[in-house]
């Protein structure tokens, strides 16, 4: 364990610049580092086991499954992604959870960007009364509000929509959007917007041209956080859309392996082209998804 | 002029750089639509015995005597309390230990936060799909099938049909798909301790755990806040998990506050106690919330 704190000295993407590493912490870490990353990569081994047999089994034939189903596909067999892709609709999944990701992230970004703005600035009594009441919606489970709710949506006509879905992610995400754009905006100086202001802006061309730029860091936190949640959601999907033909990935996965629970490899290979659209735009962002994990959440 | 860093400061005057009122009308007109007016009918719907259809009446305090009296509902208190302890300190430990580990020097740092992160990008309810295989007994390829393979046979169980280990069962998935956001949030803590404190006890003969009881968790609080909440509230809510992996079962061994809430509502249609014990979740979470963020947050400042 002492490579721990050892291998602080080693060069490092998030070591503030200006820290040499020196050669005497490298020295002590030893066999200690080296000892430390065998187990951390044989607690990777175990980790990713389930994967390990997610995508063996998308590769095999039933025949070949009930011979070897542990042993690595010798001779792959991808018949089953294309069967799973047109039995589970997965094109269709795809194209609506991105409408209704895509919309309920462009609503929650304007809108609550521009919220957290006046609530920032606004510290007096309303301003602070508001935020509290934004924040109880961070805690509130969806599920008291679950049945009205329905009953709402169901009134509006809009059950089996996107429009219904679009409403509901930007309302229910709307606490935790706002809880991070106004944790980020206070600590943004006002002078820019003052300065704007006092150019001849109006308000909303201070916030659209000077405020919302600046903004710009927890927005990508905002999209990232949300963008996982709305596209991975499965509850209210299941009840707003079920049956409508409007499904999302999760509802359509969730269906298509009902359907043909026991041939796990054609039911594993739904799962991996289900999650392959969200893993790959992980893979490519994961830098920033990481950072924006951890930067939103400490503010 | 600085931007009051005190929410509750008032500045008395009326300040021209405030934005007028009509930028948090549509946020706070969505969020009300969406969440308090149905959270505050869901209030209500709890002391009648709506059914979904047709007129309801006020019973008072009736579905939460029924609460009482209905063994299912009080075991799955019990169950939701268990899972998320176990979720909670389960995730919370192997966090902070993947964090340490993959914070230091070695080589494959990079690659090993993408893969231990990764499955908290996947939706909860594949990730279920997914384990349901690893737990089945007669899969090849599950958890028995490994245990058998590496000599361990005498250790294969029904993972999520025996009635005592199920439960458990559910946690390890659930730790499983997010130790990794437990850990990005510990390793943006320790990004926060700086190298020199650790030299200068390093200097001062600290040993590897002094260093890292005194210097290292003290600072660590403020993460160890955030995720001690997050997956607290998470664990009292969990639904999708449960609901595709067990629906409860076997019998009520895995039945929670959310699973019993959404069979009652809309497999029994009995909406008016549905709601009632989705306000008893409610109240959960919301007494948990708030002694932990009094007691966490003491606890920061005093550390």
């Amino acid at each position: 364990m002492s490579a721990a704190t050892a291998g602080r000295v080693d060069a490092d993407a998030e070591r503030p610049a200006g820290r040499p590493a020196t050669a005497g912490g490298r020295r002590r870490a030893g066999y200690g580092r080296y000892l430390l990353e065998l187990v951390m990569i044989a607690a990777a081994v175990a980790f990713l086991f389930p994967v390990y047999a997610l995508v063996t089994l998308a590769l095999k034939s039933p025949a070949q499954i009930a011979d070897s189903p542990l042993s690595p596909p010798t001779s792959p067999d991808f018949g089953n992604f294309g069967d799973a892709w047109s039995s589970a609709s997965l094109g269709s999944a795809l194209v609506n959870s991105a409408v209704i990701t895509a919309a309920s992230l462009l609503l929650l970004v304007v809108v609550g960007s521009t919220a957290a703005y006046y609530l920032a600035r606004c510290a007096s009594g309303l301003g602070y009364g508001l935020y509290v009441l934004f924040l109880l919606g961070i805690v509130l489970p969806f599920q008291l509000g679950m049945i009205p709710l329905y009953k709402l949506v169901d009134d509006l006509g809009w059950l089996g929509t996107y429009q219904g879905m679009i409403l509901f992610y930007t309302g229910i995400q709307m606490p935790f959007t706002v809880f991070l754009y106004t944790g980020f905006a206070r600590a943004l100086p006002r002078d820019y917007a003052q300065a704007a202001l006092i150019d001849g802006c109006d308000h909303r061309q201070a916030f659209t041209r000077v405020v919302f730029p600046l903004l710009r860091p927890v927005t990508g936190t905002v999209v990232i956080l949300n963008a996982v949640f709305v596209w991975n959601d499965f509850f209210t999907p299941l009840l707003y859309l079920g049956g409508s033909g409007r499904e999302t990935v999760p509802v359509a996965v969730f269906s298509f392996v009902g359907q043909y629970v026991s041939n796990y490899g054609l039911v594993f290979a739904g799962l991996v082209l289900a999650a392959l659209p969200v893993l790959v735009v992980f893979l490519l962002l994961q830098r920033y998804v990481i950072k924006g994990f951890a930067g939103g959440l400490k503010g | 002029m600085r931007a009051p860093l005190n929410p509750l400061r008032r500045t008395g005057r009326r300040d021209p750089t405030v934005p007028p009122r009509i930028f948090v009308l549509p946020a706070l007109a969505v969020y009300a639509l969406v969440v308090l007016y149905p959270s505050a009918a869901g209030v209500v719907y709890a002391f009648t015995d709506w059914t979904g259809v047709g007129s309801f009446s006020f019973v008072g305090l009736a579905n939460f005597h029924t609460l009482l009296g209905d063994d299912r509902a009080v075991h799955s208190i019990g169950n939701t309390l268990l899972l998320t302890v176990a979720v909670v300190v389960a995730q919370n430990l192997v966090g902070l230990l993947l964090a340490l580990g993959v914070h230091t020097g070695i080589r494959s740092r990079a690659l090993l936060r993408v893969v231990f992160f990764a499955p908290a990008v996947v939706s909860p309810v594949m990730v279920a799909f997914l384990w349901k295989y690893v737990y089945n007994p007669d899969s090849g390829a599950g958890l028995n099938g490994v245990l058998g393979a590496v000599g361990l046979g005498g250790l294969r169980q029904d993972w999520l049909g025996d009635p005592s280990l199920t439960l458990w069962s559910v946690a390890a998935m659930v730790v499983w798909q997010y130790a990794g956001y437990s850990m990005v949030i510990f390793l943006a803590g320790l990004q926060d301790v700086p190298p020199e404190l650790q030299e200068a006890a390093r200097i001062d003969g600290a040993g590897t755990w002094q260093r890292f009881r005194y210097v290292t968790w003290p600072l660590l609080a403020p993460a160890l806040t955030v995720n001690l909440m997050l997956s607290t509230i998470g664990g009292l809510k969990l639904f999708d998990q449960v609901y595709a992996a067990t629906d409860g079962g076997p019998g009520t061994a895995s039945e929670t506050l959310s699973t019993v809430l959404y069979k009652e509502a809309f497999v029994y249609g009995k909406f008016g106690y549905s709601t009632a014990v989705a306000l008893v979740l409610a109240l959960f979470v919301a007494a948990v919330s708030l002694v932990q963020l009094h007691y966490l947050r003491a606890r920061e400042v005093a550390a």
